[in-house]
């Protein structure tokens, strides 16, 4: 199992940088390159998500995107340090998932948009939230390299 | 690579041209482009992305934003889009539904509601 991890301060900007990173070490791991697409929109779809809570809890802290390819999938981890609230934190705001309240913006909830894109995307998919922040995990299967002969 | 605007008028109809990466970090920039257009009192809008490489919910929730803009003032918002990898966003959200997608500038200026 080999892992590559990123850290990056909750700023727009470096939304890119994770996406060029996670379809680099995708590309390497072997994910397939029609699939490529999709990772890169699902990763920057996560840090966006990530970014965008982090700011709006006024957190310094920065966002961590864990890449790690095994034997048969690659898989992706981004996490925020935003502990879920149980309860929304700011009534009257929309776009708030069950406990984690999602970044809001003047146009559509995008948070939840960003949600509706990975799950559109990715077979592999799961959303968790703690006390000590929540968690998007998604995979891809890998295409085993040729054996020489 | 950052993003690109332009606009132009053709036939009463204002096209913007946009290139490079909508995302998180680009976007307010269309939005901002999209909101002076609306206030100059341009309510008929032709956004071609056929230079986009890359568009998230972000950039998705802009160009709502823009079409919620525009049919406020009885307006429209149309695409112009032949790229699959593009396309599959608005698909998988739902939102070709929403947006009417054409395949020219040309086509989408003459298009009447």
């Amino acid at each position: 199992m080999a892992t590559v991890e990123l850290r990056f301060t909750a700023l727009p900007e470096h939304v890119r940088t994770a996406r060029l990173v996670a379809a680099a070490v995708a590309r390497r791991a072997g994910v397939d390159e029609s699939v490529l697409d999709e990772v890169r929109l699902a990763v920057g779809e996560a840090c966006s998500r990530a970014v965008g809570l982090h700011r709006l809890h006024g957190l310094e802290s920065p966002v961590r995107v864990s890449l790690t390819e095994d034997e048969k999938k690659f898989s992706i981890e981004v996490a925020d340090e935003v502990p879920e609230t149980g309860s929304p934190s700011a009534p009257g705001r929309h776009g708030e998932a069950a406990g984690h309240p999602a970044p809001v913006s003047d146009e559509a909830g995008e948070g939840d948009m960003g949600l509706a894109v990975i799950s559109g995307l990715v077979d592999d998919f799961e959303v968790t939230a703690g006390g000590t922040g929540g968690t998007i995990r998604m995979s891809w299967p890998t295409v085993p390299p040729p054996l020489a002969t | 690579m950052d993003l690109s605007l332009s606009t132009r008028t053709v036939d009463n109809r204002t096209v913007v041209e946009v290139g490079g990466e909508i995302d998180v970090y680009t976007a307010p920039k269309l939005r901002e482009q999209l909101v002076e257009l609306v206030n100059d009192g341009s309510y008929h809008l032709v956004v071609d992305m056929e230079g986009v490489d890359f568009l998230d919910s972000t950039g998705l929730g802009v160009l709502v934003g823009g079409l919620k803009r525009v049919r406020a003032h009885e307006g429209s918002l149309r695409l112009v889009c032949n790229q699959e990898r593009i396309l599959k966003i608005f698909r998988i959200t739902g939102l070709t539904k929403v947006f009417p997608i054409h395949t020219s500038v040309e086509e989408a200026v003459a298009a009447t509601d």
